[in-house]
């Protein structure tokens, strides 16, 4: 087993690692927390001194936060719903035999390897546009009036932007689950006559239940800090502004940083609240 | 599978499966179509743009207006960049807790994991800031630090993980034979542990090749990668489709055949093990 040198030695190599994300987590927030407690305008004044918890009561109460809290939790459970519903259906037809698999498979998971930037662009300009988009050709071919997405449907068309993107995670997350699954306890299950839907219900759903949560608490992750999809389609017009983007607003766009701080202060605190629960369905599989 | 399926239903899974993939991929396909078309074409109606002359002008023209190459090669720079310099950092850590665990291991593990949830807008100014500071605003260097820390978490556990399923007896069939540390490193280790490096690498170029947090913010004319160059089309000028979606391809194109082969360790790289 280990002995005292190697225990030094593998202290030793482990040590650049640790102290770099140590360092990277450390000093920016620090500097945050250090923020978040100024009046600080870079651009008007500078540092006009302490202001104690000001900020923090001032960022939840303007008029922008509750509308921002709804919008993310729009985007957050919009996405999730769809892309966990539409993830296992689509897994369980991609475990189906059926040819051409390998390629299909391929072509599903694709939009997940897209950057967050041509996506967003994308389908902003060649399928949302209200005049030359294809929706817009496909809605007059039909005779209907093409919808103004981004701005009307604001939220809708970024819902369905973002969850085009993760379909392919959850899907690909859950079919890997399904292809883990003992096809003899399925193969029992139907010599005992139990039908489709049954077999889904008490057999393969329970099996899911696992990839369902993990992929619910990494796409929460991701999802609150939802950025470039915003940016470059609505930049936060038209109720699409999340608390991701609220603050970068405000630290970077108004060069209100004291105010921003404390925005960034709950959204790491709300991010840590999702990060327990997904590190403790982690951390049960590393015992294993 | 067992379980004997008819060629009908077959049939019938495969002409549902086909289409739902093709709805999916769609949108990737159209713009592939447009970025052979000229302008005028690529905004005219489908069946238009479908039946319109074939043509490459799209792919030239955003290479003499923007510059394109510029920012493909800062993407594969900062890209291949943090890469390789997280490997070097997460390879010995990971190494050292696959192979000589103590009580902390897991501890650490789990922080190093807590790291890569802290929300990046939260930390947004003091990185801006500090790059101020220091001079790395709009740098390439300072991209490749930044997405080297951010990924390396990711890094670590997947090495990890990989470096798990050595086996130790092999160690001590080497130890038996005579093996001493380095040969033990040079002949044994290292060609088992090369696949799992490499898949690793594999899907963190994808991943900082996508990056579009710290890309946007922290780069303007100079550094910025395909992410933050492709956000200019945002407020473009004139007709722009044919040129966008020429931009567009090219920059998706080489990890879309990248995300093709890491398929498995996306799974493995993305849900930290916690699904295989």
């Amino acid at each position: 087993m280990a002995t005292q040198h190697s225990q030094s030695v593998a202290r030793m190599m482990m040590a650049p690692a640790v102290i770099l994300l140590l360092g990277w987590m450390l000093v920016p927030l620090t500097m945050t927390l250090f923020f978040s407690f100024k009046k600080y305008l870079p651009l008007r004044g500078g540092d006009l001194g302490w202001v104690g918890f000001e900020n923090y009561v001032r960022f939840v109460s303007s008029s922008s936060f509750w509308p921002a809290v709804a919008t993310t939790l729009i985007i957050v459970g919009g996405v999730l719903a769809i892309t966990v519903l539409l993830g296992i259906a689509l897994a369980l037809l991609l475990d189906q035999p059926m040819w051409g698999q390998g390629v299909v498979r391929i072509l599903v998971i694709a939009p997940f390897f897209v950057m967050p930037t041509v996506s967003g662009l994308v389908w902003k300009n060649m399928f949302m546009d209200p005049v030359n988009g294809f929706f817009a050709h496909l809605w007059r071919f039909f005779g209907a009036e093409p919808i103004q997405w981004l701005s009307q449907a604001s939220m809708p068309s970024l819902v369905m932007i973002v969850s085009w993107q993760w379909l392919p995670f959850a899907t690909l997350i859950l079919l890997t689950a399904i292809q883990s699954l003992d096809t003899e306890q399925l193969e029992a299950a139907e010599m005992d006559g139990a039908r489709p839907l049954g077999r889904f219900w008490f057999i393969i759903l329970p099996h899911l239940a696992r990839a369902i949560t993990v992929v619910i608490l990494i796409q929460t992750i991701f999802l609150l800090s939802i950025f470039a999809e915003i940016f470059v389609t609505t930049a936060g017009a038209f109720g699409t502004k999340t608390l991701t983007y609220l603050i970068f607003q405000r630290v970077l766009e108004s060069q209100n940083v004291g105010l921003g701080s404390a925005g960034g202060v709950y959204a790491i605190i709300l991010a840590n609240i999702v990060a327990v629960f997904l590190l403790r369905v982690v951390g049960k599989n590393l015992d294993a | 599978m067992a379980r004997a399926t008819t060629i009908r239903q077959k049939t019938i899974t495969t002409i549902i499966a086909w289409t739902v993939a093709m709805v999916i991929v769609f949108p990737i396909l159209w713009i592939v179509v447009l970025s052979f078309k000229s302008e005028g074409d690529a905004i005219s109606t489908p069946m238009k743009v479908l039946t319109s002359a074939w043509t490459f002008e799209s792919y030239a023209v955003v290479q003499d207006r923007s510059d394109y190459f510029k920012h493909f090669f800062n993407s594969v720079i900062v890209a291949v960049g943090s890469t390789l310099l997280g490997i070097l950092v997460a390879v010995p850590a990971a190494w050292s807790m696959a192979f000589v665990p103590s009580q902390r291991t897991r501890g650490i593990l789990m922080w190093m994991l807590s790291t890569k949830m802290l929300p990046a807008v939260g930390v947004l100014y003091p990185i801006y800031l500090l790059f101020i500071e220091l001079g790395l605003l709009d740098s390439r260097t300072g991209l490749v630090i930044v997405l080297m820390l951010i990924n390396l978490p990711i890094i670590v556990w997947m090495l990890y993980t990989y470096f798990r399923e050595i086996p130790a007896e092999i160690l001590e069939a080497a130890r038996m034979d005579g093996a001493g540390m380095r040969a033990e490193l040079l002949y044994v280790l290292t060609p088992m542990a090369i696949p799992g490096i490499a898949s690793t690498m594999l899907l963190n170029i994808i991943l900082a090749w996508n990056e579009a947090f710290w890309t946007l913010n922290l780069t303007a004319a100079r550094a910025a990668p395909l992410t933050a160059f492709i956000a200019s089309y945002s407020s473009p000028e004139g007709l722009f489709y044919a040129k966008l979606s020429a931009a567009s391809v090219m920059a998706i194109a080489p990890i879309l055949v990248m995300g093709w082969f890491s398929q498995k360790q996306l799974v493995r790289g993305l849900t930290f093990g916690a699904v295989k």
